[in-house]
């Protein structure tokens, strides 16, 4: 039993963090949010160069052969700062279906250009009316020449606006598969999220796409990555907290009302304590969900624990964000704030991956 | 990072597990299966089982009986009896008298009180609340008033009354906080730390019957109460150090965690026999199996709070801090929404409460339900409110 990062985990988180609060402060963070295409060049640059591109990838690409574990204190600080770099869809999604599904010459072509940061991607999947049901695509892949072609239309694409290569979950004669697919060949209309992200609405007309794995066999894959990819967000989410509750915990201590602080009002330092446990119990499930996905029991084991983890941070997520802003008071409803973009990041990772209520009946279907 | 036992915890784990297996007498193990009030003698039967073995009271010294355990293998312990469903140990003797005597106590004290609290022969209780005085411990009145005179030798005349004082009515000794100097204007000096016979003239038990039904406190008065000054721990008027010392003195199971486990997987054995409004198994209810979802949930997240404070604490060697507040706020938050579901598992059965003459085939199990969640609000309010325990984290942690 540890709870401990390691020396190297350690180290990473440690010099992630002094960049992001050297070069990533709320205020350099706006301009990159309100610069043309929403994030920026020379930080993914800086990224790559720390080894952040690569860190979950083998070796064999030039990556380090990390896990869900590994990656924590790197998201812990992504959440902090809030970073909108397309690193989630790109590191969490997108290139791990390559890692996980792709064939030998798929990984030598893909897998070296993302962790050298030359190449960015996305995960299309969900589709209008699909909620969170992974399984419910319409979109249809059919074989002609010598590869595919695939039509439908996919929503909310993370990270599509930046994406070089989109990962595309379709239909074909042998049920849900999965296809990478060129910018080139698809439209996309791109919007700003309300966390202050990148994504857009992907149309696939005909587009030529080139088989990712198993034909029909695609949605293991998926469950899978989406779990990396929700531990990841469960640590981000721990970050983003652990700044909602310092900053309002420093906000109690400095604001003065009828002469004194207003952390010397019990009603609201009890409020503040629930906030730091909630935080202490989030803390708790991110955990839990990085280690199991990297060592589970089984694939149920993994994803009981990762729904489990989902479960709490999405109910965390809401109260932390909305009690920040309360004891905020009207300054915490300013675009002004940092905690606001705070609250709209919590707010929206409370219902990315599926909200409390999927998880919920997912844990249960489990159990 | 490794969520998981090492081997050698997992070998102690699964040692004293087994050994639960065995040793956990089967009329006991079923007076708690079924919610059963245990007596007097249920608690020392297990206590004295515990001695034998030697397992009784893990954190003393060695040379007193203590088993050398670090906090994880203790924790182990008191979760795996948790799971088990053993009777509780009392911690009145083990847990708070038997440290403070350890640490404050003259060799006499130790060699007279502290064989007996181990091997269960003397069943201590608590004298601490005070009519008035719940949560603001330092506002106590109960008064001691030293006395010599050449007949009886040094002593103290005790006057006054104690209350939620519990199992008193088992009880053989008391240790007390009182007053012995009410001149003082801080209020938390001139207190002092008494040990006090329950049989000695003066002192009458009278039960506070609960909500549920159940006597499990008491008051006790105090009059003209005589008490050899020989039974006072450490200083006279430096109770408070002594209080101070006992109240941090934390156990190790504080969440509760294993005991919350068992009756998790109790309440979804029960919710399946239950039937919903549609006939079909109540824990097939989306409605209800969400909030028990929650519940569980919750409680893993507690476990695994507090396997990192542990962790924490084992590698600084430093006690627990403010953080065990937040253990006593969510376990006693997961016992009570368990007792809660349990008795809406029950639906309309939940209702009936103790039958009018003895009937053979009333149902005391679904009848114990609601008045086990009656009972189980007191969790939230002993040891500390969970108001205090948010006040504690407010000032130490937080530095509000």
């Amino acid at each position: 039993m540890n709870f401990d990062y390691n020396e190297e985990q350690q180290l990473l988180a440690d010099s992630v963090r002094r960049f992001l609060a050297k070069d990533y402060g709320f205020e350099a963070r706006k301009k990159i949010v309100a610069s043309k295409q929403g994030w920026s060049p020379s930080v993914w640059a800086t990224l790559t160069e720390m080894g952040l591109t690569g860190l979950p990838f083998s070796p064999d690409y030039g990556g380090f052969g990390g896990g869900a574990v590994d990656l924590m204190g790197v998201m812990e600080a992504a959440g902090e700062a809030m970073l909108v770099e397309p690193y989630l869809a790109t590191v969490g999604l997108g290139a791990q279906f390559v890692a996980r599904a792709g064939s030998d010459a798929q990984k030598k072509a893909i897998l070296p250009a993302v962790v050298e940061g030359k190449l960015k991607m996305a995960f299309a999947q969900t589709e209008k009316g699909a909620r969170y049901n992974l399984s419910n695509v319409a979109a249809q892949a059919k074989k002609a020449g010598g590869g595919w072609e695939i039509t439908g239309e996919k929503f909310v694409v993370l990270g599509a606006p930046a994406a070089d290569t989109f990962v595309v979950s379709a239909k074909t004669d042998k049920g849900l598969s999965l296809f990478l697919v060129k910018k080139e060949s698809v439209k996309v209309k791109a919007y700003v999220t309300l966390d202050e992200q990148r994504a857009g609405d992907v149309s696939f007309s005909k587009a030529q796409g080139e088989l990712l794995g198993v034909e029909g066999g695609a949605l293991p894959v998926i469950e899978e990555v989406m779990d990396f990819a929700t531990a990841l967000i469960c640590a981000e989410a721990v970050g983003a907290m652990k700044f909602a509750c310092d900053t309002t915990l420093e906000y109690l201590k400095t604001r003065k009302q009828f002469g004194v602080t207003i952390g010397t009002f019990q009603a609201l330092q009890h409020r503040m304590v629930d906030m730091y446990v909630s935080y202490e119990q989030a803390k708790s499930m991110a955990c839990l969900a990085a280690s199991k996905f990297d060592a589970p029991a089984d694939a149920k084991d993994r994803a009981r624990s990762i729904s489990a983890a989902k479960i709490k941070i999405a109910d965390n997520c809401r109260h932390i964000s909305q009690e920040a802003i309360q004891l905020h008071g009207g300054m915490g409803m300013t675009d002004e704030m940092k905690v606001s973009h705070t609250f709209r990041r919590l707010t929206m990772i409370a219902q990315q991956f599926g909200d409390a209520e999927h998880h919920l009946a997912r844990f249960a279907a489990l159990s | 990072m490794d969520l998981n036992y090492s081997q050698d915890e997992s070998a102690f784990r699964d040692e004293v597990r087994g050994w639960l297996k065995v040793n956990l007498p089967q009329d006991l193990r079923d007076k708690i299966a079924n919610y059963d009030e245990l007596g007097r003698e249920d608690l020392l039967r297990w206590h004295k089982i515990l001695a034998k073995k030697g397992w009784v009271a893990p954190a003393w010294p060695k040379e007193f009986g203590g088993t050398d355990w670090n906090v994880v293998q203790r924790y182990i312990f008191e979760e795996e009896c948790g799971f088990a469903g053993t009777p509780p140990l009392i911690p009145f003797g083990l847990s708070m008298c038997g440290p403070v005597l350890l640490r404050f106590g003259t060799p006499e004290q130790k060699k007279r009180f502290l064989p007996d609290i181990y091997n269960g022969e003397v069943f201590w209780c608590q004298g601490y609340s005070e009519p008035g005085s719940g949560s603001d411990l330092a506002s106590l009145k109960t008064k001691a008033e030293r006395v010599r005179d050449e007949k009886s030798g040094d002593h103290y005349i005790v006057n006054g009354q104690k209350t939620w004082t519990t199992l008193g009515h088992f009880a053989d000794w008391i240790f007390c906080l009182v007053r012995t100097d009410s001149s003082l204007s801080k209020r938390q000096e001139g207190i002092s730390f008494l040990l006090i016979d329950m049989k000695t003239p003066g002192i009458s038990v009278r039960p506070l019957i609960l909500m549920d039904g159940g006597h499990e406190v008491n008051e006790v008065f105090f009059d003209e109460v005589k008490v050899p000054a020989e039974n006072l721990v450490f200083e006279e008027g430096k109770g408070w150090t002594v209080a101070k010392y006992l109240l941090g003195h934390e156990r190790m199971n504080t969440g509760r965690i294993g005991g919350s486990k068992r009756e998790l997987a109790k309440l979804k054995v029960f919710a399946g026999q239950q039937k919903g409004d549609d006939g079909k198994p109540l824990i097939e209810d989306a409605r209800f199996r969400d909030k028990l979802t929650r519940v569980e949930v919750e409680l893993m997240a507690l476990e695994i709070t507090n396997l990192r404070f542990l962790d924490q604490m084992r590698r600084s060697g430093q006690p627990p801090g403010a953080d065990v507040s937040m253990l006593k706020i969510k376990g006693t938050e997961i016992q009570q929404a368990l007792t809660e579901l349990a008795m809406q598992a029950a639906g309309p059965m939940a209702q009936p409460f103790k039958p009018v003459a003895d009937e053979a085939d009333f149902d005391q199990f679904t009848a114990g339900l609601a008045p086990r969640y009656c009972n189980f609000r007191k969790t939230s309010i002993y040891a500390g409110s969970n108001e205090i325990q948010r006040n504690i984290i407010s000032k130490m942690t937080l530095g509000l």
